[in-house]
């Protein structure tokens, strides 16, 4: 490692913070890859709470099954990096509010499960928050196929992209592609933070 | 000519994002659409006209995440 690169991955994060919307799959698995990295803040926003079934695939265990999605996560967070800053609202996202909780980070994720509510929190921060940048994920389902996911750039939205994926409801979801496509949008976060190089 | 995701689509005068669409068989009920690096909302596929020569992403959002 160059620990002098490092030095100066770990200060630029420290002052950078990200908005996640939805603490599933892929938020959950972002929100801890951005901790290890050395993110400053995080601001998280999911009205659900743990269940059975969620871990197969989110970044939850066990003994935190029926806590609110939110305060797990946060706990999770914090045995990683205690001093993290980390606002967290159980809060379920409605049109017309869902941007509020975001106006003041460097980053937005698009993390949400429903496609109609995918869409129209792309639609929404885009009108209102017009300068931050949006990592959002469409086509998480299924396994294998990865030379089919794309990473589309278009201005402040950047997509990763499984065109040939079928809803959730259609389809199962399995831990290796969901974190894969959760850590791609981190990684997209860190260039996004970054830039090319340090 | 226009580009609809990179690949050469023919203009047609006129035609709303909502006809667009429908040539191109893009049936999904969520899209994402830019057309020149700016958000079509939905609520304003059926009012935006493609204009010759765009640049068009069009992205289907699929539950899941």
């Amino acid at each position: 490692m160059n620990n002098k690169k490092n030095e100066t991955l770990r200060k630029k994060l420290i002052n950078s913070s990200v908005g996640i919307a939805g603490a599933g799959g892929l938020g959950s698995n972002v929100a801890i890859s951005l901790v290890r990295t050395g993110i400053g803040r995080l601001v998280i926003v999911d009205f659900d709470t743990v269940e059975e079934s969620n871990l197969n695939r989110q970044y939850y265990f066990k003994n935190q099954v029926g806590k609110l999605k939110v305060d797990a996560l946060k706990e999770n967070i914090l045995r990683i990096n205690p001093k993290i800053k980390i606002d967290v609202f159980n809060e379920r996202l409605v049109k017309g509010t869902m941007h509020k909780y975001f106006k003041d980070v460097d980053v937005i994720v698009e993390a949400l499960d429903n496609a109609e509510t995918k869409t129209s929190f792309i639609e929404e921060v885009m009108d209102k928050l017009t300068e931050i940048p949006i990592v959002s994920a469409s086509g998480v389902t299924g396994y294998g196929n990865i030379d089919r996911i794309k990473s589309i750039n278009m201005g402040n939205l950047h997509m990763i992209y499984d065109k040939n994926a079928k809803d959730s409801d259609k389809d199962i979801l399995t831990a290796p592609k969901v974190a894969l496509i959760a850590n791609w949008q981190a990684n997209i976060i860190l260039e996004i933070l970054l830039g090319e190089d340090i | 000519m226009i580009y609809v995701n990179d690949k050469k689509v023919e203009f047609l005068e006129n035609e709303t994002v909502k006809e667009l669409l429908k040539r191109m068989k893009y049936t999904f009920p969520n899209i994402v659409v830019k057309i020149n690096g700016n958000l079509v909302k939905r609520s304003d596929f059926s009012e935006t006209i493609v204009p010759d020569k765009s640049k068009i992403s069009a992205i289907h959002m699929i539950s899941g995440g």
